[in-house]
């Protein structure tokens, strides 16, 4: 296949960037999109010319390292599908593809089409977490929970932490991402005593981060790699409104030694 | 001279061992806790709950992964499950069948009391995982489900869908998180580990380098934990994630810690076949698909016509016909080189004829469509945005890979090399899987190590020690730094021709074919011959463009590279001086007369520690004898 | 929330939830008004064709009422609106080099418009209070006639075609507006939340088709 790229390129965080356009004479629809870039790499390399940065580990869907955008769509056309696992029999002979990196104030773009997205370890940090050290863990089997709610639990948990959701959001939000945590821990009977303050905490680092509000399109939905829907953005929008409302304040000294 | 091995096994009986060691070990006050730093590099499951873990009690530590996140590290990719001990399903497992069947799996070349060690721990593992959050499959009752894996004939394998590394990392990410939000761990995310820091014999520190500014600069602390995974990248093409590397643990073996068996390498059987010569990585399919899917090849050699037109008496389900009792679950090496030898008849299937059927058309027959579904749904889906195939349709086509390393860093009983200080965790170090791992054991050996191992062991290394603290600037830090520094400049200074990943590719081809799945010493003197001259070519002919002062994937992966090329030689001299076959390593040699693996227990039953003697020096070899007090040796059945 | 220090009231009000609840909270207020608003027009076609006029003097009747009301309206408006401009100035600044090349999946035209649609119905609500209420935009307003102040008005084509569209606009506004509030509280659930996204789209088209209703009867002289 010929294909032509058009490909965001800025050299590091304080340099303006701009769109370059490269061809690709020899993509094979088997090929991953990652490995077309890399095709390309090692022929800017031949060249001397500095190749593509971009992020990108176990290229199989998971670890959430990698994330284009790829024609205005984050991790491309193909739905349920990161970048690293879009097949170039996705695209077409004689298209033109335009490569851009997640564009967020709270992402800034590190190199090329790589951001950086610390906020969201800050967000996780705030509160997505059972606090429980190790060692003082109950036995396993004696809380059960319900089947129908460890698979709810797991639903939110597939996150891979990629922000497609911020990237598609047209608001740049994070909800989909801190929702499906929220609601991970927050369905579970182990996440239950911290359930009020994680949500505000962690909403509350969101917010701070610099990310945009949601106005409820599903763009995120539609990105999101794992399916994650935006029923947990509304499970979220519950728990935070009611904690807000009903959570009683810290007593004094009761953090106490 | 020859490095004398201490393992510091406790004495006593089997069952109290690890008992007596934690009762004998010297603790460290509380208040005194904080006034050691640890350094943990790697932030996977062993090196993200290590951090977490030491942190809860109290130590200042500072972790360091090369990913933009501690939540990317590659334990996220394992698919099928965490074994432990509970016999929740009441079907005859303990933790000394757990322990048996470890010490079995690995073909003896393991050391029992850290398999047992390993096996009490599991069960506590998963009460840690459950408090965290993690979402493992439950019944319908609510209780934890569990499913059987290969090498063994229980169900204690737990899991969450096929993500449970994911799970278990989600679990352990935010355990570090905490601590990092609490401010008890100092986390430097896009930093890699180049050298290690020794001070008086002892580590003390590491050289990193900040991925996006360039930076080399030293981290000081009173211990040195490696938690960097393995190097199954050595052989180019594997499972792994790209940017797993060898080079934590190289640098730290050039520094004097001996390297452990690094020949033991694990292929998975149940990989997606190479599509073409672009091919960057393999995707592993979960061997928990073994449970309900077929393997077979067809009968006849060169039989091209499509899986669904070969008919039932022309199929041949060879690991059903050679291994009755275990069929289809073998362990991972056996039912890799029955693949192997499959398509060495001629009788591979998909292009160029390595690949072997992974076939669910009875599964689906038996059970529906919908249950296969909930219990693969998302593997299959995997393998159909690859292939663009559909496996409830089609059979998988599936051919063995690199997917584990048993070899690493040798260490001691506590989880520490032959440099005093410096532990290693996870798959980093030689481990407890001997010379095959057992499906869904990584993970667990991972946590117990870091949530349960750890923050014992190096308590009692730092209530012994007398340490004198060390600056960032002092000379000896300056020095390696300088060193990384000059290291640096070379991979840039040469302004070759070829890129970094071409030499990566040659190596990983000399390796496969000559270090793979099948071994003989010709190939490995060849191996020996060829490796230096790639090294030689390397440094007079890669090119790497830009910059060291800004984000450099290039540089980054010469660098690695650079090192891989010095490890893989002493990887070849590893599995020719073993003159035997056993677990992931098999020479062609040493086999019984139907083919399996044939172990040589008098000369080969310990564990080869190869020393670091300088560029262009051979290896010394040490050897730490393995004895066998409860689970005797016999030659591994599993028919 | 938890631990810290500060009221919690503007805590909340001030996080992106809490801005968001605001502005679901006063959406459905609002959109209480619009369909009392609806049901009160509709008696334009009771066969008594003072039954207008007479609602009109009713409510008119009690003006410590009326301007409650008023003034409740007003104050649900202003606040609705200043958490839109927040919520949109903040959405702006999160995102601030924009994509050259951008594809919609699941935002519908309602959903990316509702900044745009909001800001036009509250000029247009302005409009329309000079129009109906104050009379100062009719070109023959007779305070105690309600119902040919309707009739004469709406036989001005323009007026009549600009309602119109406010309407659509408003109609577009709730499709995705009354959804998005249920979401924003916290309600959705798969058993209901496909009904809802449809009763969503179905009540806004109602509410739209009963208002144009009316001066479409105008014009086509059904009313007079």
């Amino acid at each position: 296949m010929k294909l032509i790229l058009h490909i965001w390129r800025q050299r590091g965080p304080n340099d303006a960037g701009k769109m370059v356009s490269y061809d690709v004479p020899d993509a094979s629809p088997e090929m991953s999109f990652l490995e077309m870039l890399d095709v390309l790499n090692e022929r800017l390399i031949e060249k001397g010319e500095e190749p593509v940065a971009f992020d990108h580990d176990c290229r199989e869907g998971i670890c959430g390292m990698c994330g284009i955008v790829i024609n205005g769509i984050p991790h491309g056309p193909r739905p349920a599908t990161t970048t690293c696992q879009l097949h170039m029999r996705t695209f077409n002979d004689g298209d033109q593809i335009f490569l851009e990196p997640w564009r967020a104030k709270a992402f800034p773009v590190v190199r090329d089409l790589v951001v950086d997205r610390s906020a969201f370890d800050r967000v996780i940090s705030a509160g997505g977490f059972v606090s429980v050290n190790t060692g003082s863990a109950p036995e396993a089997n004696s809380v059960p929970v319900a089947k129908k709610d460890a698979d709810l639990a797991m639903d939110a948990a597939q996150c891979i932490g990629c922000g497609a959701c911020v990237a598609a959001c047209p608001n740049a939000s994070a909800m989909l991402f801190t929702s499906a945590k929220v609601s991970h821990l927050g369905i579970l009977p182990q996440g239950r005593p911290e359930a009020a303050t994680r949500v505000q905490k962690m909403v509350s680092q969101m917010d701070a981060e610099g990310f945009g509000n949601c106005t409820n399109t599903r763009e995120c939905e539609a990105a999101c790699p794992k399916s994650i829907g935006v029923e947990f953005i509304a499970r979220m929008n519950r728990e935070y409104l009611c904690a807000a409302l009903t959570d009683r304040p810290e007593a004094e000294g009761g953090g106490g030694v | 001279m020859t490095i004398e091995l201490k393992s510091n096994i406790p004495s006593g009986p089997m069952e109290g061992k690890w008992e007596k060691h934690r009762f004998e070990m010297k603790l460290v006050n509380p208040a005194n806790k904080r006034k050691y730093t640890i350094l943990v590099v790697g932030t996977g499951l062993a090196g993200a709950s290590a951090a977490a873990s030491l942190a809860e009690l109290g130590y200042k530590v500072k972790a360091f992964c090369f990913q933009d996140s501690p939540r990317r590290a590659h334990s996220i990719a394992a698919q099928g499950g965490i074994n432990a001990a509970k016999n929740y399903c009441n079907d005859g497992d303990s933790v000394h069948r757990l322990f048996y069947d470890t010490v079995k799996g690995g073909d003896y070349r393991a050391r029992e009391a850290n398999v047992h060690r390993l096996a009490e721990i599991s069960v506590s593992i998963i009460d840690q995982c459950v408090a965290q959050g993690v979402p493992f499959a439950r019944e319908y009752g609510g209780l934890l489900a569990n499913r059987s894996f290969g090498g063994t004939q229980v169900s204690r394998t737990f899991y969450a869908r096929g993500q449970t590394g994911q799970q278990l990392l989600l679990g352990a990410y935010p355990a570090l998180q905490r601590q990092i939000g609490l401010g008890a761990v100092q986390m430097f995310p896009r930093t890699e580990m180049l050298d290690v820091i020794l001070v008086n014999g002892a580590a003390r520190g590491i050289v990193v380098r900040n991925l996006v500014t360039g930076r080399i600069e030293s981290h000081t602390g009173d211990a040195v934990c490696l938690a960097t995974g393995g190097y199954g990248n050595l052989f180019y093409l594997s499972t792994n994630a790209k940017g797993c590397n060898v080079t934590a643990i190289w640098r730290a073996h050039r520094r004097g810690a001996l390297m452990a068996n690094p020949c033991f390498t694990q292929i998975h059987p149940t990989c997606i076949p190479v599509s073409g010569e672009y091919q960057s990585k393999l995707t592993l399919m979960s061997e928990s698909l073994r449970n309900d899917g077929r393997i077979w090849v067809p009968k006849e050699k060169g039989d091209k016509r499509p899986a669904a037109q070969i008919p039932e008496d022309q199929r041949d389900y060879y690991l059903e016909r050679r291994y009755p009792s275990f069929g289809n679950l073998v362990p991972r090496d056996v039912a890799s080189r029955a693949a192997k030898a499959a398509c060495d008849e001629g009788r591979g299937v998909g292009p160029g004829g390595l690949g072997v059927y992974l076939d669910f058309g009875d599964a689906i027959r038996r059970l529906g469509e919908k249950t296969i579904a909930d219990k693969y749904g998302n593997l299959f889906e995997m393998y159909e945005r690859i292939t663009d195939e559909n496996p409830y349709r089609t059979p998988m086509r599936i051919y063995p890979a690199i997917h584990y390393t048993m070899g690493g860093l040798w260490v001691d009983y506590n989880l520490m090399s032959t440099i005093p200080g410096l532990f290693v965790l996870g798959e980093a170090n030689f481990s407890d899987h001997g010379a095959n791992r057992l499906g869904a054991s990584a993970l667990m050996q991972g946590l117990a190590d870091g949530y349960f191992i750890i923050p014992y062991t190096i308590g009692h290394y730092l209530a012994n020690a007398k340490l004198e603290k060390v600056e960032p600037d002092a000379p000896a830090c300056k020095a390696v730094i300088e060193e990384v520094a000059g290291r640096t400049a070379r991979l840039l200074g040469v302004k070759g021709r070829r890129s970094p990943d071409s030499f990566h590719k040659e190596l990983g081809k000399v390796m496969w074919d000559n270090c793979g799945m099948g071994r003989n010493a010709a190939g490995l003197q060849k191996a020996i011959q060829r490796i230096p001259e790639i090294r030689e070519e390397f440094w007079k002919n890669i090119s790497v463009l830009g910059t060291g002062e800004q984000l450099n994937q290039q540089l980054e992966k010469a660098g690695r590279v650079a090192d891989f090329l010095e490890f893989g030689e002493l990887t070849c001299r590893d599995a020719l001086h073993r003159e035997e076959s056993c677990g992931g390593h098999f020479r062609e040699e040493h086999q019984t007369p139907d083919g399996e693996a044939k172990r040589d227990d008098e000369k080969f039953a310990y564990v080869a520690a190869w020393e670091w003697k300088g560029e262009g020096q051979k290896p010394e070899l040490n050897k730490e004898p393995l004895t066998f007090e409860i689970v005797h040796p016999t030659q591994r059945s599993y028919k | 929330m938890g631990g810290s220090t500060g009221c919690w009231v503007s805590e909340t009000l001030r996080s992106s939830i809490g801005k968001k609840g605001l502005m679901a909270v006063t959406g459905l207020m609002l959109f209480g008004f619009v369909v009392i608003h609806l049901l009160g027009n509709l008696q334009v076609y009771l066969p008594d064709k003072q039954a207008l006029t007479q609602y009109g003097h009713l409510i008119k009747s009690k003006p410590a009422v009326l301007w409650g009301a008023r003034l409740s309206l007003l104050a649900i408006v202003l606040v609705h609106a200043a958490a839109a401009i927040l919520l949109a100035m903040e959405n702006s600044a999160a995102r601030p080099v924009k994509y050259h090349v951008r594809q919609w999946r699941e935002a519908g035209y309602a959903a990316r418009t509702m900044i745009i649609s909001g800001p036009l119905i509250l000029a247009y609500v302005v409009y329309h209070l000079l129009h109906f209420t104050t009379g100062h935009a009719h070109p023959d307003f007779n305070p105690d006639d309600v119902y040919r102040n309707v009739i004469v008005g709406f036989q001005n084509k323009a007026v009549a075609l600009t309602y119109i569209v406010a309407m659509v606009m408003l109609a577009t506004h709730l499709s995705h507006g009354l959804w998005s509030l249920c979401q924003t509280l916290g309600f959705n659930h798969p058993k209901y939340t496909p009904a809802l996204r449809f009763a969503s789209i179905a009540v806004a088209t109602a509410i739209g088709a009963g208002y144009i209703s009316i001066p479409v009867s105008v014009m086509l002289g059904i009313l007079k």
